[in-house]
């Protein structure tokens, strides 16, 4: 239950990251630790050279640019749920936030930690799905922008090369008017969710969708959004016969099963999970719309 | 060959320098290196909460934190909660409301209480348990506890 032994190093800029990761073999970076330590714990990770990104300057901010919200990739999770300017523009997020692990964890894990771990019902991983997030890549060559769809290749997979490292995320922000659901359910609060279903609705004027996007995280290796559904809906009315229609939508994608969990319990939480999210959401954008 | 560093590092307001290896968890640093043995390890793999220490104010799980990587910052661990043979308030309130039984999870609840208060201190119930989430306690259930912190937030009132 200790690390092996490693060589380690602590970059103090971006530019010193880059050229270790692209000299050293057999290195991985480390960010909040709070996955990666479990998994050198247990040796089920062994790495010759480990980069610590927590004395890298610059990768820890978040800024508003116009209608995307730009998050360091070092950035903690518990800098970003009291984050005011998360709480004006992205409501959802620091909702999710409050069901990432613990208050220990979120103090030292990171976005950028959680996204390149990509745990297929991490929230973080469920919230850059349902925000068209836009990634930053970043290697000693320059930059190189992928988009979530690119990133996320499967199970705890993504595209990011070993030379490389994920520098800051992007993720759009809706009009103030929006309404938001997020719902999970995980065997204790603060788990891994088994299934967490997250959704953004705007009304037009006339009290129907006007713009809609959900996320099923959970049930498949990487989270689903239902953009097809997204898409059809515009126009619907946000009711019951609505949520049910995407509820059953939701329970179509076919599911994975483990040791504790079956697909077809799987399947059940992402019917029961998408029609909450979508009312909790569709009452939310009432609300604003009616304020 | 094995990778070492010079650590320098304020534990309970007392600098040590010491010569580490890297791969020394921040746990094991206190407990063998320092032989600080209040902070306990359960699982090391940061589900337990029971090795909870504060770095630089915030709680956070040692066995989740290498050492090097406390280098030239201040660290507080459940030794330095009494003063001068004194138990803190929240220490009291635990021996007040059998707050523990085995004791083996209490460091770790103790350092995760003694932020939580000092950042709520007029929380409710469900506040108390909501950031005791990441503690696991075996013995007594949670309620004693969650009856000690709340009963330390009101004798900081003045209640």
């Amino acid at each position: 239950m200790k690390p092996s032994p490693f060589t380690y190093h602590a970059p103090a800029t971006p530019a010193e990251l880059a050229d270790l990761l692209g000299t050293l073999e057999d290195a991985r970076v480390i960010a909040g630790g709070q996955s990666l330590m479990p998994m050198m714990n247990f040796r089920f990770v062994q790495p010759a050279h480990l980069i610590d990104l927590n004395t890298v300057q610059g990768l820890d901010y978040v800024e508003r640019r116009g209608d995307v919200l730009e998050i360091g990739a070092a950035t903690r999770q518990r800098f970003l749920q009291r984050s005011g300017e998360i709480a004006q523009s992205m409501p959802i997020l620091q909702e999710a936030l409050s069901h990432v692990g613990h208050r220990q964890t979120r103090a030292r894990g990171t976005i950028g930690g959680s996204l390149c771990h990509f745990d297929p019902s991490a929230e973080l991983v469920n919230m850059a799905a349902l925000h068209d997030a836009t990634l930053t890549l970043t290697s000693a060559a320059g930059d190189r922008e992928v988009s979530f769809a690119e990133f996320g290749v499967g199970y705890l997979t993504t595209s990011v090369q070993p030379e490389e490292f994920l520098s800051a995320v992007r993720l759009a922000v809706w009009p103030r008017h929006h309404g938001h659901g997020f719902e999970e359910f995980a065997f204790r609060h603060g788990d891994f969710a088994i299934c967490a279903v997250s959704c953004l609705m705007t009304l037009d004027p006339g009290g129907t969708i006007e713009r809609l996007a959900i996320a099923v995280s959970g049930v498949t290796e990487t989270p689903v959004r239902l953009t097809q559904w997204e898409a059809d809906l515009r126009g619907a009315r946000p009711d019951a016969e609505t949520a049910a229609a995407l509820a059953s939508a939701a329970a179509g994608i076919e599911a994975m099963s483990d040791a504790y969990v079956s697909a077809a319990y799987r399947t059940h939480l992402a019917r029961v999970l998408t029609r909450r999210a979508f009312l909790k959401a569709a009452e939310r954008a009432k609300e604003k719309a009616s304020a | 060959m094995t990778d070492t560093r010079t650590l320098s590092i304020t534990v309970n307001g007392t600098q040590y320098t010491r010569e580490i290896e890297t791969r020394r968890t921040l746990a094991d640093f206190l407990r063998l290196d320092l032989k600080l043995t209040g902070t306990h390890l359960g699982c090391e793999h940061g589900v337990c909460g029971a090795c909870t220490v504060r770095v630089e104010g915030q709680a956070v799980r040692s066995c989740l934190m290498l050492a090097v990587q406390a280098n030239g910052k201040s660290v507080a661990t459940v030794e330095g909660l009494a003063r001068d043979g004194n138990l803190s308030p929240l220490q009291n309130q635990f021996w007040e409301h059998h707050g523990l039984q085995c004791g083996f999870c209490t460091p770790g609840v103790l350092m995760t209480m003694e932020e939580f208060l000092e950042e709520n201190p007029n929380p409710t119930e469900a506040d108390v348990r909501d950031a005791l989430s990441g503690n696991i306690c075996r013995c007594t259930g949670y309620q004693s506890i969650v009856d000690a912190v709340l009963a330390t937030a009101a004798q900081a009132r003045g209640e």
